[in-house]
């Protein structure tokens, strides 16, 4: 992906100016579900029963998070479309693919081991702190209190996965070099998450949304904090990054997500238990 | 005969987990194993929930939080290392509980309470 000089925001078009609300909140929905489907995927798996326990309800608080913005966005949706069938919280989490998810790409790399998947969940929940600190106050009432719910939820998943960081950073040979490889694979998608697109934009500008220039060097500072008590490498300055995930451009593993999360409900429309 | 048979069957069972190969860094065994005790919002103590594996204080309360506290069971976690927990031995029990039967001088009941303290 060429990296573009200077801020990468082509010029909002009207269409999208109109739409902006609905896709702002599905990219937070999306960034949840596709997290939570991945922390999930250890249930059962855990290195230990606690910690099997721990991601589980990581993986149930982001879901939560997931529903309540699933279903401000059927909400949004709904009230444009006149005489067409409603749509609710289901059909946009299940009845999507992988173009129209807006989730960053950090979401949906894969667990890997332990060190990956509490560095992203580090990585991740530390970024959702910032974001949801600043969106208690947006002028969407809506999207204020669902915020202000999350908040405390994310206050934990930072406290447990930076926690982890330092356990597995300051930690045995072998935990150490795990560390290092999960940042090897993991820091180039953290860009993403600060990188503002067209929709994020106008919610900023309509004082409904967060500013992420804002929030990008207060996340890099305390990353850096626990990173250097963790006897990690902090992070430096980078000139590449990846991105593309919150306008639906993802990497492959998006599509064998959704072909696992999404079957039950494509081969079985509508049904109930 | 069927005495005999369980007596080989434990065997077998004991030679299996000797020869299991060295389990990698951080195996459970080498996690110290904690006692939580919860104190809920209409209680005044701090109850025994159960027990737990943590390598470190930090953990064991946040794996007791996890655990014991998913239905809004507490609001206050204590945490202690099993280790440190000494119990009496049940087998003394006779020796220490049993001499407090049969001294009733010990319990305030010679008090002759007038009718009006009845209630008390």
């Amino acid at each position: 992906m060429k990296k573009k000089p200077g801020p990468h925001i082509s010029k909002t078009s009207k269409k999208e100016k109109q739409d902006f609300l609905e896709n702002y909140t599905l990219h937070m929905a999306d960034d949840a579900l596709i997290l939570g489907h991945r922390n999930s995927e250890w249930t059962g798996h855990g290195p230990i029963l606690e910690q099997d326990i721990a991601i589980s309800n990581i993986a149930l608080d982001l879901i939560g998070q997931a529903r309540n913005f699933y279903q401000y966005a059927a909400d949004i949706i709904n009230k444009k479309r006149d005489g067409k069938k409603k749509i609710d919280e289901d059909i946009l989490a299940y009845h999507r693919d992988v173009w129209d998810f807006k989730n960053c790409l950090l979401a949906e790399q894969p667990n890997g081991d332990w060190a990956r998947t509490i560095l992203r969940q580090f990585f991740f929940s530390l970024y959702q702190f910032y974001l949801y600190e600043q969106l208690q106050y947006s002028k969407d009432s809506t999207i204020a209190a669902i915020s202000e719910k999350a908040i405390r939820e994310v206050s934990y998943h930072v406290k447990w996965s930076g926690e982890w960081v330092i356990r597995l950073g300051d930690g045995t040979e072998e935990s150490h070099q795990r560390m290092l490889n999960a940042m090897d694979d993991l820091v180039k998608f953290t860009g993403e998450l600060f990188r503002e697109v067209n929709y994020e934009q106008e919610a900023f500008n309509k004082k409904t949304g967060a500013n992420l220039s804002e929030l990008k060097p207060k996340w890099e500072q305390k990353v850096n904090i626990i990173l250097k008590e963790a006897t990690l490498p902090i992070l430096a300055d980078r000139k590449w990054d990846l991105y593309g995930g919150k306008e639906g451009k993802h990497t492959e593993h998006l599509g064998y997500i959704l072909a696992e999360m999404q079957f039950l409900q494509r081969a079985y429309p509508g049904c109930e238990w | 005969m069927q005495h005999k048979n369980k007596k080989q069957i434990s065997v077998e069972k004991e030679n299996k987990n000797s020869q299991l190969p060295d389990c990698p860094s951080g195996a459970r065994g080498e996690w110290p194993l904690w006692e939580v005790f919860i104190r809920s919002k209409q209680g005044m103590d701090h109850k025994h929930a159960g027990s737990l594996h943590a390598a470190d204080a930090q953990m064991a309360i946040e794996n007791a939080r996890d655990v014991y506290t998913r239905r809004m069971e507490g609001i206050s976690i204590w945490v202690v290392e099993s280790k440190y927990i000494h119990a009496s031995d049940p087998a003394e029990g006779s020796s220490l509980y049993d001499p407090a039967n049969d001294k009733i001088y010990r319990h305030p009941t010679f008090y002759h309470l007038p009718d009006e303290l009845k209630n008390m």
